[in-house]
């Protein structure tokens, strides 16, 4: 079982998201995370799916998903040629003394700190997916009073070009 | 010209050569059957006893003639009657257009009087279906539902229509029908796979829907001969290869023949074409096959290495790939092979005959040699179906209707309607079971209505015969809700509706009563007494092989 990504360029028609989560759910594959969003094209959105699964799995995934009408293009993404990025933010109860390992923490991982209110800080953390899981681990400590994760945006390095 | 949206919605059906559509009227479509009415010199509409039935009978069309089935229907209950009807379609690559009125836009999503979200409903059934909002974009998204229905892998297509856009007016400009083109791609190295094949010792084919949805019998004939290789073919295929071929190995599966499973678990290259690995025929993906290398070809790449991994896979039209596979097959003979396969078929299960009671192969064979190897034969779902799979001797693939992949009980008889409304020229004879029979014999008023001529004949061993053969091999002889006790007297139905009926126990019984049936050229109902005991066999029980066959 291995975490992968993989990007898909739809068209950006009403019911497109249910179409493809409805095909997850009727399929039994594993939806980790996922974040869609227009894209500089208005009649395109881009979908970046994070799933669980094995090799067979994915690429019956990546089929019956690339066969919906609405598709225009699926591609698998490995993190070597890719960037595949992904935002924390994660609110810690501050105490008054003994913030020192957290603000530590804080400065090896270059996590943003954007708010400070009511006793609480909100950090920010615009990473990859790994140094996400392990900057959550190594603050498993600290008293966490809410955790958002955006799911992971993904894009190739260098120039591609998609034919649509 | 300018048109309300009903008007436009006809038009474009006509324009893509549409003529007969199935249907039932209701509030949300009121405006669409008004325009049916005006246009109703240039299509017929069919309303059937129930929505179901419409969607089944679109579907019976559709695969009698190839062409594309449409179905139309009110919102909300109209549409969720579609519902079994669609997924049948589905499941078997049916090419169908379904169009659903709806309330009018500003009434959708304030859970409106008949208002469903049909749409959400028949996502995962439907190839892709579309809510039109706007008047403007009504003739491109029925054009853009034709292409996608009939092209690549077949299916249906839903198109939603809120009551506010089929009497909304717009500009309407006619175009030429679309083209649900034939992909000529091929993906996939058919020269290396052709060599394998050229090796190969005890190759076997194994076909199904694709073959006959490709029209390729002509190419997968030149494969068979020219190789010499044996063919065995899935529910979805039955017709394609004629029975007296001696390469022709019969239905494979959990009720295929004993020869058609043994030659694909012993072969050593087997040949999957137009079909994906269902768990009807491959009971047990492990071991299918186990002892091949497997090569699959199919126009959808999601089928292949979905249930069985393959070791080689083309993906393409299979007419197509076939065609261009054959330019590099070496004639060739394996005689050591056929003589296996030869002395398998002596094997074969055999039923036994009777004089005196009626026995399903018998209703079967009779059915066939009266009403003719050109009939269309149709059926519902059980054990009736299987033994019109087993003992037909059809010989034209789009000739057999049957609901393979869904299964759904209560298909055979709109299909029928459909199919004989399609094919009037040609009997169309209808088997079903009591089971099957008594979910939607209500569409005898439609075959009434418009004096459609199909002959049912109901296999009544009064109990639902395929849970009770299962309920019997594998839960003790527990029958549970699979004897109903139903006294139906069937001649007193069908007469009521206005039908024919027959009653018959003997052989002699029905066979005077089919070829009277044949004569008359109305709605027939011949209920045929069979005793509940009767078995299909051969039978391979599930996650089993062909070792584990049951042949008594």
């Amino acid at each position: 079982m291995k975490k992968q990504c993989m990007v898909l360029l739809v068209e950006n028609n009403a019911g497109v998201l249910a179409r493809i989560s409805s095909l997850f759910v009727q399929r039994g594959f594993n939806i980790h995370s996922l974040t869609v969003s227009p894209t500089h094209n208005e009649k395109i959105s881009r979908i970046t799916i994070m799933t669980i699964g094995d090799e067979k799995t994915f690429a019956q995934i990546m089929k019956q998903t690339g066969k919906l009408v609405e598709t225009k293009l699926i591609f698998s993404v490995e993190p070597t040629f890719s960037l595949i990025h992904e935002i924390l933010l994660i609110k810690f109860s501050a105490k008054e003394n003994g913030n020192e390992d957290l603000e530590s923490l804080i400065s090896i991982y270059g996590v943003k700190v954007v708010d400070r209110t009511g006793g609480c800080i909100i950090c920010e953390l615009c990473d990859t997916p790994q140094r996400i899981d392990s900057f959550i681990e190594d603050t498993e400590k600290f008293e966490v009073v809410e955790l958002c994760r955006s799911g992971a945006i993904a894009m190739e390095r260098g120039h591609v070009t998609y034919e649509l | 010209m300018k048109l309300n949206g009903s008007e436009i919605l006809v038009n474009v059906l006509l324009e893509q050569g549409v003529d007969t559509v199935f249907g039932y009227p209701g509030g949300s479509v009121l405006n669409i059957y008004d325009a049916l009415y005006k246009y109703s010199d240039r299509i017929t509409h069919y309303m059937t006893a129930h929505e179901q039935g419409a969607a089944h009978a679109a579907d019976g069309y559709a695969r009698a003639t190839g062409k594309t089935g449409v179905v139309i229907a009110t919102s909300g209950p109209g549409a969720t009657n579609l519902v079994t009807g669609i997924a049948t379609a589905y499941m078997d690559s049916v090419p169908m257009v379904a169009i659903t009125g709806n309330v009018p836009n500003p009434l959708i999503g304030c859970d409106s009087f008949q208002e469903v979200y049909i749409t959400g409903i028949t996502m995962p059934i439907t190839k892709h279906n579309f809510v039109v909002r706007d008047v403007n974009e009504l003739a491109d998204t029925v054009r853009r539902a034709f292409e996608i229905a009939g092209s690549g892998r077949p299916g249906p297509v839903l198109i939603d229509i809120p009551k506010d856009v089929s009497a909304a007016m717009a500009e309407y400009e006619p175009c030429e029908a679309v083209k649900a083109g034939r992909t000529s791609e091929i993906k996939g190295n058919v020269e290396e796979i052709a060599e394998l094949i050229n090796r190969s010792e005890r190759p076997c084919i194994y076909f199904g829907g694709g073959v006959r949805l490709s029209e390729a019998g002509d190419e997968l004939r030149g494969l068979i001969e020219k190789a010499d290789i044996p063919a065995a073919y899935t529910l979805m295929a039955a017709g394609v290869l004629g029975y007296g071929e001696r390469n022709n190995l019969g239905l494979i599966g959990m009720h295929g023949t004993y020869c058609a499973n043994l030659a694909a678990h012993r072969s050593d290259v087997l040949i999957a074409i137009g079909t994906r690995f269902s768990d009807r025929v491959a009971l047990n993906t492990e071991k299918f096959a186990q002892n091949a290398r497997i090569i699959h070809i199919d126009i959808d790449p999601s089928e292949i290495n979905k249930n069985v991994i393959a070791d080689y896979s083309i993906v393409g039209d299979v007419k197509a790939v076939l065609s261009e596979m054959l330019k590099f097959i070496k004639p060739a003979k394996h005689d050591a092979w056929m003589d296996q396969i030869d002395l398998w078929k002596s094997k074969s299960y055999v039923p036994e005959d009777s004089d005196e009671v009626l026995k399903p192969h018998y209703i079967v064979q009779k059915s066939c040699e009266l009403a003719g190897k050109d009939a269309i034969y149709v059926t519902d779902v059980g054990q009736h179906q299987m033994w019109a799979a087993q003992y037909l001797r059809h010989t034209h693939p789009n000739n057999f209707l049957t609901s393979g992949g869904l299964g759904t009980m209560g298909y055979g008889y709109g299909a029928a309607i459909g199919a004989s409304i399609a094919r009037p020229e040609v009997p169309v004879v209808h088997f079903t079971g009591d089971g099957s029979f008594h979910m939607n014999l209500n569409e005898l008023c439609t075959a009434v209505s418009y004096n459609v001529p199909v002959i049912s004949v109901i296999f009544n061993n009064s109990v639902l015969g395929m849970v009770h053969q299962w309920q019997d091999a594998f839960y003790g002889k527990r029958f549970s809700s699979s004897e109903p006790n139903r006294v139906t007297n069937y001649k007193a139905v069908a007469e009521g509706f206005g039908g024919v009926g027959y009653h018959c126990e003997t052989p002699a019984e029905f066979e005077a009563a089919m070829k009277e049936a044949l004569t008359l050229n109305r709605p027939v109902w011949i209920e045929c007494v069979v005793d509940k005991d009767e078995k299909v066999l051969p039978m391979i029980p599930s996650g089993k092989t062909v070792n584990d066959i049951i042949m008594k």
